[in-house]
């Protein structure tokens, strides 16, 4: 056993890096409860995300925090036209088609990227990149904390979103019935769009709040997609609280799998629990049973 | 009878390939695009007739590929024996696999989903796992014997990975007008359905991903044999996955030629591609991630597809003229 003060850390920092992943599994499992489609895309689309904040820093000197008001709504747009105009027409309506096209779209974008940016892994040098803050034990990272807060407010913000307004009010009614919501008059292709435009500006946020300590490759965002999968899945499919939740969950558990195996077979701990979740109880812990 | 004879005239012109060239490209080509062929024939009986779209099929490749590799490499075992113990290897994979996800009911999205996690998790063992060479990689020692499945020229490489495509294709011709098959089908269209009318639906599963397994190891095989380097990336890393099911959807999804045509075209596309924009890393993956969102949305049934629809348009053409 660990002394406390090798532990504590641990979970601390396991806590912050689960609260982007949180993020990243926050526009999935949006996705998911409204669509019912699982977005292969979403690891793709985090990457653009991450790229977009890097240039915004290389080119225009913008501080990633501060891109982040621009490239959310930009981002919006993105997944708004991606949903109506791709996806949408695409699939036919079918699951298995929308698979295949979400998948499609995540091959597309990552190689154009690694063709138009080659393998390089690039990353940003802030001013306060390294800056610690002292708690208790700990000495966590500033960037880091500032994450965590945002994660927080973003979700508080969706929550809100979807409890208050009217549109919040139309992505329930189609993710709980989808005819029923069509016939009382809500443009079902809209607000699908729509959803799939949150998601991905949720992609957003999460890529301007990585770039101060992590790096940036076409396969950056595939990292994450496996473990956000975990989350949704851990967390019950479409479930916001379970996303933020099982997010800062597999936050510790990495964090502590890599301390007891080492770095690279700590993932496996991921996706082993990613596995025994799927087949012992594919709800997740706050999903309804199917 | 009329559909074996299609498969003994297709696999007899293609025999003759290289009788006509002796050019090492060419063949490369043909024996790359033969083996995409065959893993994607893997992935049709599974995807294609049982409608269970598996996302991993990386791990039944590259459990075939390793085991051979590793049989030959460490303990000096004959490569056609390692070619057997490999296929066996990669179909007890598949048992596995489906036994654990179909006994939970696992379906769609979610079927898709636990392959995917299966083939990271093998890739992630491969990668530090010292039998597998780790980082380094595995090196099958260069012996240029037919008794080491190894060859001086391309040709004999071409005439046995064209004899497996056979062979899968007479396999998959078989299961179509089968029982199994119906039931196979059956499943997809509507596995409640096939339930309530009796079928053992988690057996069929598991039967189509046990010799879906098994053929698509075949394929990993024989990759260990004609490029003699496997590293975790490759046998397991999701390049095979995509083509494995980019294959039988191009070409025709559920149909016995879909796997060869489709790997025919994907493959042509990408060398295209290359001739076009010369060597450039990724740029002929965007072009088949393209082409895949293109054929789901204007043609799901395939290219075998549009063949049929532009024949019906010419006949129906014709009967107006006439």
């Amino acid at each position: 056993m660990l002394s406390p003060i090798i532990l504590i850390p641990a979970i601390l920092n396991g806590l912050l890096t689960g609260a982007v992943y949180a993020l990243v599994a926050l526009g999935l499992t949006l996705i998911y409860g409204v669509l019912h489609i699982i977005n292969f895309a979403h690891g793709a689309l985090l990457t653009i995300a991450m790229f977009a904040a890097l240039f915004c820093y290389t080119l225009f000197k913008l501080d990633p925090y501060l891109a982040a008001i621009g490239l959310t709504p930009l981002f919006f747009c993105l997944g708004y036209a991606l949903q109506r105009f791709v996806i949408g027409p695409a699939a036919h309506g079918e699951d298995r088609n929308i698979l295949l096209v979400t998948l499609g779209l995540s091959v597309v974008i990552e190689n154009a990227l690694l063709y138009a940016f080659r393998a390089d892994t690039r990353t940003v040098n802030l001013p306060y990149g390294f800056d610690v803050v002292q708690v208790g034990p700990a000495f966590l990272s500033v960037p880091r904390v500032i994450g965590f807060c945002v994660v927080i407010a973003v979700a508080l913000a969706l929550w809100l979103i979807m409890r208050f307004t009217d549109t919040g009010k139309a992505i329930r009614a189609v993710a709980k019935e989808k005819l029923g919501a069509e016939l009382s008059g809500i443009n079902v292709a809209h607000i699908y769009a729509v959803t799939f435009g949150l998601g991905t500006a949720c992609l957003a946020i999460a890529a301007c709040l990585l770039l101060p300590t992590y790096y940036v490759n076409p396969h950056a965002g595939n990292a994450f997609v496996l473990i956000a999968f975990t989350i949704v899945v851990l967390g019950g499919m479409g479930s916001v609280a379970g996303a933020l939740v099982g997010g800062l969950i597999i936050g510790v558990i990495e964090s502590l799998s890599g301390l007891y195996l080492g770095e690279s077979l700590g993932q496996i701990g991921i996706f082993v629990l990613f596995i025994l979740v799927l087949l012992f109880r594919p709800s997740g812990l706050f999903g309804a049973r199917a | 009878m009329r559909s074996y004879a299609t498969i003994a005239l297709v696999v007899a012109l293609l025999a003759l390939v290289p009788f006509v060239t002796a050019s090492n490209v060419v063949l490369n080509f043909m024996v790359v695009a033969l083996l995409i062929a065959l893993v994607g024939q893997g992935w049709n009986v599974l995807g294609g007739y049982g409608g269970q779209y598996s996302f991993g099929h990386a791990a039944f490749f590259g459990t075939g590929a390793y085991v051979t590799a590793i049989l030959q490499v460490r303990y000096g075992v004959n490569a056609w024996i390692g070619l057997a113990i490999g296929v066996a290897a990669g179909a007890l994979v598949g048992a596995v696999i489906g036994a654990l996800s179909f006994r939970s009911g696992l379906r769609g999205s979610y079927f898709a989903l636990v392959t995917l996690a299966f083939a990271e998790v093998l890739r992630v063992i491969a990668s530090v796992a010292p039998i597998t060479g780790a980082g380094v990689g595995t090196l099958i020692k260069l012996d240029l014997r037919p008794e080491a499945f190894q060859f001086q020229s391309r040709a004999p490489f071409y005439w046995i990975i064209l004899a497996f495509v056979a062979i899968s294709l007479l396999l998959v011709q078989r299961i179509e007008k089968s029982r199994f098959g119906a039931y196979l089908v059956a499943v997809r269209e509507n596995e409640d359905a096939a339930r309530a009318v009796g079928i053992d639906v988690f057996r069929v599963k598991l039967a189509a991903m046990t010799l879906s397994a098994a053929i698509t190891a075949a394929g990993g095989c024989f990759y260990a044999q004609y490029f003699l380097f496997l590293d975790a990336g490759i046998a397991y890393g999701p390049w095979i996955s995509v083509e494995a099911l980019l294959a039988p959807i191009i070409g025709g999804i559920g149909t016995v030629f879909g796997p060869l045509l489709g790997a025919l075209v994907v493959k042509s596309l990408g060398e295209a591609t290359k001739l076009v924009t010369g060597d450039a890393p990724g740029l002929d993956l965007v072009i088949y991630g393209g082409v895949l969102v293109l054929v789901v949305a204007f043609a799901p049934r395939g290219t075998a597809g549009l063949f049929e629809s532009a024949r019906k348009l010419l006949r129906r053409r014709e009967r107006t003229h006439a």
